[in-house]
């Protein structure tokens, strides 16, 4: 599905990446762990081309396409997702506006016509369901007076409107409490499907015990050091990332 | 003194003419207008309330006027199709300064309410014109009331005595019609009497592909109890000049909604100067300017706080592209005695381009000890961050601008009672930021 290749990437002329390689299989959920500053959100804002972030050498395969030419939104309609570490407020842009606009055109994309106004409201009423939304969230601005567990679970929602086949969750259990960290995660586990693939990012195992990742990266200093099964992770919550730096 | 020589001789040599096409209460204060005007000239942009648009050099061309009050041939009913579902209104046109009475709608006003030419009614009513008409645009100051005063012969009147409410909402279509540059100077008179409620809806429009030049000047009573609420939309085209001087002054527990929305123009320089003469009384005063190109609008307003417990509240919202440029210039004067007021004001801007201008300079003097006031403005840029989120969701680049747009346009809509006008103006700033309404097509409230 998702093959990086010796990726390097800075911003505002500082190198972050420095050379990443990583192939997610369909179906798969890979867990991306690392210190502060490693480089983990400048691995998932690359990805979906953030233009803060500029890409210096190497490329990223999706499904046969280069995904580095693309514009963010091409990229979002061929089925990439990012759920925010920080999700944004925009005041005076409806959630239901939001979400019509962003499933119109990735239906565009796919050569078919923008859902009728009702269809769309039952999806929208179905995919709450899925992390326990509100239905005055859904009413009110994007993210807009939302708490943090409200914005999170709000990311899943649009992860459940759009159905990506392949997401990165940026730390997407920072902030929530231990009842929300479940329902994001059991959320997520829902949407989950043998055709569709997951990058976690995460500093701590809590999330992981529920989405349970195929593998686990370690990332430092812009380099993925270790790979392994879910048992790295285990390793990581006991003995922390200071055995890594040592050993380089 | 260039620009002025013309109207000065224009006015000497044309009295007799403006006089006799005109009606008696207004030509009772051309004399004393035209000596203001020859005094005062235009005012240069050292004048405080004209530092942003050149005046000169807007009136400096040779306009036609249309002194003699030849008729106009247009049937504005054929030009504007009207059916607009949900937005059911008193619908009257104006052909540039005149009022147009030879179709008229055909569900009747209440009793004792009047809509139509401010000549007529003058004939007809002198003793009620001569009370009102000029008391609140004087002319010993103001060039452009002066100029207005000395030459308009004709306008709007609109009157809705004691305690009668008018339901259906009162729609004034202006129409800028000519097949040659033209000059046009409207009056417009408007008195809600104690406890009269009225909705007021003002379009402009020109039809024509020709420079104009229009001065209005309305005067607005708003007795005690009265509730007005008047929308002025303009959606003209770039060859329009627009000069709106706009006096409001309020009573005892009045409340007035003003809102004007330039969607499209030329020139505009709008003045909106409100009074609050007797206590309770509430005031709305909002703007919205969506301008690019060379497009240029300058609001300037004046809320003046006479008496004590008195609310005021000023939201102008500005979104900028290409090179226009634009000003925003707010004055909320709190006197001595007016303890005990509220009173907001709030000035924001959008700037989409490197090339486009915004002057703003919000104002507030306050000379009571007891008040609660605030003013502020704001000039940004659409936000990084939430482009990227919606890019991100897919939404293409442009699409997230308009909607960003949209949203940062929203509030200044919200504030509009009139549900179905409400909508309506929100199809139509969608279809501005679009792109789809580059000229005036003809009458966008009613296509």
């Amino acid at each position: 599905m998702l093959e990086i290749k010796n990726l390097h990437a800075s911003i505002n002329g500082k190198e972050i990446l420095k050379g990443i390689n990583l192939v997610i299989n369909d179906g798969e959920v890979h867990a991306v762990m690392g210190t502060n500053g490693a480089g983990k959100s400048t691995l998932s804002n690359v990805i979906v081309g953030n233009p803060a972030y500029e890409v210096t050498e190497g490329e990223i395969i999706f499904n046969g396409k280069n995904l580095l030419e693309m514009k963010p939104e091409e990229r979002a309609q061929e089925g990439i997702f990012l759920s925010f570490q920080q999700p944004v407020e925009i005041p005076g842009v409806s959630m239901t506006n939001f979400m019509r606009a962003a499933l119109n055109a990735k239906r565009k994309h796919q050569g078919l016509e923008p859902l009728p106004a009702g269809d769309f409201l039952k999806l929208m009423r179905e995919k709450r369901k899925i992390v326990e939304l509100d239905s005055k969230l859904a009413n009110r601005s994007v993210n807009e007076g939302f708490s943090g567990g409200e914005k999170k679970r709000n990311e899943i929602f649009q992860m459940a409107m759009l159905e990506p086949t392949f997401s990165i969750l940026d730390e997407t259990d920072s902030g929530l409490d231990v009842d929300a960290l479940r329902i994001v995660a059991e959320g997520f586990n829902k949407l989950r499907t043998p055709q569709t693939s997951a990058m976690v990012i995460t500093h701590y195992q809590r999330l992981l015990d529920y989405l349970k990742p195929d593998i686990v990266h370690v990332l430092i200093d812009g380099r993925i050091i270790k790979t392994g099964g879910p048992e790295l992770a285990m390793e990581i919550e006991e003995k922390g990332f200071e055995q890594f730096i040592v050993t380089r | 003194m260039d620009s002025e020589k013309q109207y000065i001789e224009l006015y000497e040599q044309t009295r007799e003419m403006l006089c006799q096409h005109s009606a008696e209460p207004l030509n009772i204060l051309r004399g004393q207008a035209f000596e203001d005007f020859r005094r005062l000239g235009f005012p240069t942009q050292k004048v405080e309330r004209y530092k942003y648009t050149d005046v000169s050099e807007a009136f400096a061309p040779n306009y036609g006027l249309n002194l003699s009050r030849l008729d106009i041939p247009v049937n504005p009913y054929e030009v504007f199709k009207c059916d607009v579902p949900n937005l059911s209104t008193s619908l009257y046109f104006m052909v540039n300064d005149q009022f147009y009475d030879k179709i008229l709608p055909t569900a009747a006003l209440p009793d004792g309410v009047f809509v139509g030419s401010l000549c007529e009614a003058a004939k007809k009513h002198p003793e009620l014109i001569n009370k009102y008409y000029g008391t609140l645009a004087r002319t010993h100051k103001d060039a452009i009331n002066a100029l207005n005063t000395m030459l308009c012969q004709d306008g709007l009147f609109v009157y809705v005595p004691k305690g009668v409410v008018v339901e259906r909402p009162v729609q004034v279509v202006n129409v800028l019609r000519s097949d040659v540059d033209l000059m046009v100077n409207r009056r417009v008179l408007v008195i809600l009497e104690d406890g009269a409620i009225i909705k007021l809806l003002f379009c402009d429009h020109a039809i024509d592909d020709r420079d104009f030049l229009t001065t209005q000047v309305a005067e607005v009573y708003v007795g005690e109890n009265a509730h007005l609420e008047m929308y002025d939309l303009e959606e003209t085209h770039v060859k329009n000049h627009r000069f709106s001087n706009l006096y409001c002054d309020q009573q005892r527990y009045s409340t007035a909604v003003l809102d004007s929305i330039t969607l499209h123009n030329g020139l505009t320089r709008n003045r909106a100067d409100v009074t609050l003469s007797g206590e309770y009384a509430e005031t709305t005063l909002n703007g919205l300017v969506i301008a690019d190109k060379q497009q240029r609008v300058d609001n300037n307003t004046l809320i003046d706080h006479r008496v004590p417990h008195c609310q005021s509240n000023e939201l102008y919202k500005y979104v900028l592209d290409d090179q226009t440029v634009c000003a925003f210039a707010g004055r909320v004067l709190v006197r001595k005695d007016a303890q005990q007021t509220i009173s907001q004001e709030t000035n924001a801007n959008l700037v989409g381009s490197k090339e486009a201008r915004i002057y703003t300079q919000p104002m507030l003097e306050i000379y009571a000890d007891d008040v609660k006031c605030s003013h502020g403005s704001t000039v940004g840029q659409l936000g990084d961050q939430a482009m990227f989120y919606m890019r991100q969701r897919g939404i293409p680049y442009d699409e997230a601008r308009m909607l960003l747009k949209f949203a940062f346009a929203a509030d200044v809509l919200q504030t509009i009672q009139l549900d179905a006008l409400r909508d309506r103006l929100h199809y139509l700033v969608d279809k501005r930021f679009r792109g789809e309404l580059s000229k005036c097509e003809g009458c966008k409230m009613c296509k």
